[in-house]
């Protein structure tokens, strides 16, 4: 008993084909066939999981919908704070911690009545590109577990890429929802900066981080940002207005929308396999109706040596909180100083030591001006180059990463090959603006390739519209060739 | 030209307590990666405003209305170490 998506698991517990029941356990089976291999959750949550379950069937008989998720098993980032279900984003420093609260996200999620599996393993505080940086072990891509699945929220794309949850929720700072989505075959989307609250996000880089969901299809996509979107008073920076309708024009097609390639993100750098799938898919944008152009983001190039100044310096504002005081890890010291700096050298991985020590750099006197302040003009930059680009067309496409995935291992000693791979994704984080992924095809060797859609801020509409016309055309094969192996 | 970092005194602001060993690892790895992002130095940006944070908006404001907190039991029993209702830590000593 397998359900395709959110939507077809939804329709079949309001006709009473399935019970939530039957769908949580089909999805921890699952769960118990894979993960030794692919090491996509860090925490499963088997008794509650089966107690939401278990209620939301008791409400279905009651006769009571709450929405789209009652019932559904949901997997979640382990950055998102969980009441009672320990929280650790991947990091030492935080293991054993079990959060008073739920973040607004999960709060949301569960006042439908979803059923959360467990908790999802992801880089360090979502700091890397291919989930090899947790502390608790690497998670392997269910199309070939010799590659990375991509990140930092690889072990919710692998979740639902292999079935161990319908959905899952992640974070996007410069890409982390949409690369692994693309390098797992699945549909991912970072939402318009302030749509989602980020309270019970542990925050990585605050005026780039997003929540956002990870599904099987882009009508999950759209559920999933109707149930999660909205103001919150617990979030400084939640957007105040009303929730745009997301559903204009969902299923019209193409047919008179322009869509503007972006020069940039092609050639030196870009497979050849996911450059012909990118080709593919937009010839039949075109033959679909659409406006084909090109438009150029000249600020594109320096981008990416913006944001890996911006994030950083964020970063290391922003973990200064796990200093040994409040939660998490503490190694004693004869002052309180000597306490905090045993602390966190020892509760940090290398690649967050390495990120707040640049932050640092970047932040402090007599540097300040040439690097992060020169890196925020560059992001105005950016913003001015989107704004012109959203003259001439309606949304911008590219592939979603230069790559497919990549061999565990392979960029682990090179810490600025790996920042390169976010090439493609960190443009749409500057600027604030939603962007998602959808899969298009395999490479020679049998890898899922992403498409990348970006539209301008609140433009969720049109992208979801573009999205849907792209999975429609080329009805994307969404089963990972070892799924036969561990079923 | 790679750039020349003191890397001590930045690990000293981040208050990470690493080796002479592990910092000079770091020192190479960061002198690389500012070498690349050095690169929005050449960038003109003449004229150009800086960008702290994607939304328009300056302040958000809310009603000063007494409202439930977190429990305070609940968050301290998550802290290594708290007394008397607070969180414990060792003594702050400001000279030596």
């Amino acid at each position: 008993m397998s359900y395709h998506s959110l939507s077809d698991a939804s329709a079949a517990l309001r006709d009473g084909s399935v019970t939530s029941r039957e769908l949580t356990d089909a999805a921890l089976d699952r769960a118990s066939k894979t993960e030794a291999e692919l090491h996509a959750y860090l925490t499963l949550d088997h008794d509650g999981a089966r107690q939401s379950a278990d209620a939301a069937d008791a409400a279905f008989a009651a006769g009571r919908d709450s929405g789209p998720f009652q019932g559904i098993p949901v997997a979640i980032k382990d950055n998102l704070v969980t009441r009672g279900i320990e929280t650790t984003a991947a990091s030492q420093i935080l293991a054993g911690y079990i959060p008073p609260y739920d973040g607004t996200a999960v709060a949301r999620l569960k006042a439908q009545g979803a059923v959360i599996t467990g908790k999802t393993n992801l880089d360090e505080f979502a700091m890397g590109s291919s989930t090899e940086n947790s502390a608790f072990g690497p998670t392997r891509n269910p199309w070939n577990t010799n590659r990375v699945p991509g990140g930092s929220s690889g072990g919710s794309a692998v979740a639902v890429a292999a079935g161990s949850a319908l959905v899952g929720l992640g974070s996007d700072t410069g890409g982390s929802i949409r690369q692994p989505a693309a390098l797992c075959g699945v549909v991912g989307m970072k939402p318009t900066y302030g749509l989602v609250s980020r309270y019970g996000l542990i925050a990585f880089a605050s005026s780039l981080d997003q929540i956002g969901p990870i599904t099987r299809t882009v009508e999950d996509s759209v559920a999933a940002l109707e149930t999660l979107a909205g103001h919150d008073p617990l979030d400084a920076t939640s957007y105040r207005g009303d929730v745009p309708d997301f559903r204009v024009g969902f299923d019209d097609g193409v047919a008179g929308l322009t869509i503007g390639v972006v020069r940039q993100l092609s050639g030196e750098g870009f497979e050849a396999g996911v450059e012909a799938a990118f080709r593919r898919t937009v010839d039949l944008l075109s033959e679909a109706g659409a406006r084909v152009v090109e438009v150029s983001l000249p600020s594109l190039d320096v981008s990416l040596s913006a944001y890996y100044l911006i994030a950083p310096a964020e970063c290391s504002a922003n973990l200064a909180r796990f200093d040994g005081v409040r939660y998490g890890l503490r190694h004693d010291g004869p002052t309180v100083e000597e306490m905090m700096t045993a602390t966190r050298a020892d509760g940090f991985g290398p690649e967050v030591i390495r990120r707040i020590l640049l932050g640092t750099y970047a932040l402090s006197a007599g540097y300040y001006d040439a690097f992060y302040g020169q890196a925020q003009k560059v992001r105005t930059k950016v913003i001015q180059d989107f704004e012109a680009a959203y003259e001439q067309a309606d949304v911008l496409v590219s592939p979603t990463a230069p790559t497919t995935a990549f061999e565990v291992g392979s960029k682990t000693q090179e810490p600025l090959s790996m920042y390169l791979s976010d090439i493609c994704t960190i443009p749409s984080n500057l600027a604030g603006d939603p962007a998602i992924s959808v899969p298009v095809g395999l490479d020679d060797a049998g890898l899922p390739i992403g498409f990348q859609v970006m539209a301008p801020a609140l433009g969720e509409a049109v992208m979801f519209r573009v999205a849907r016309a792209v999975e429609r055309a080329v009805a994307f094969e969404q089963r990972p060739p070892m799924l036969e192996v561990w079923s | 030209m790679p750039i020349d970092i003191d890397i001590a005194h930045v690990a000293r602001l981040a208050r990470l307590g690493l080796s002479d060993e592990e910092l000079s690892g770091y020192q190479a790895q960061l002198g690389v990666i500012l070498d690349h992002a050095a690169r929005v130095q050449e960038f003109d940006t003449e004229g150009v405003e800086p960008t702290a944070h994607p939304l328009s908006m300056v302040n958000a404001f809310r009603p000063d209305e007494v409202r439930p907190s977190l429990d305070r039991r609940e968050v301290l029993e998550q802290s290594p170490a708290h007394e008397d209702g607070y969180f414990r830590v060792p003594p702050h000593l400001e000279t030596q």
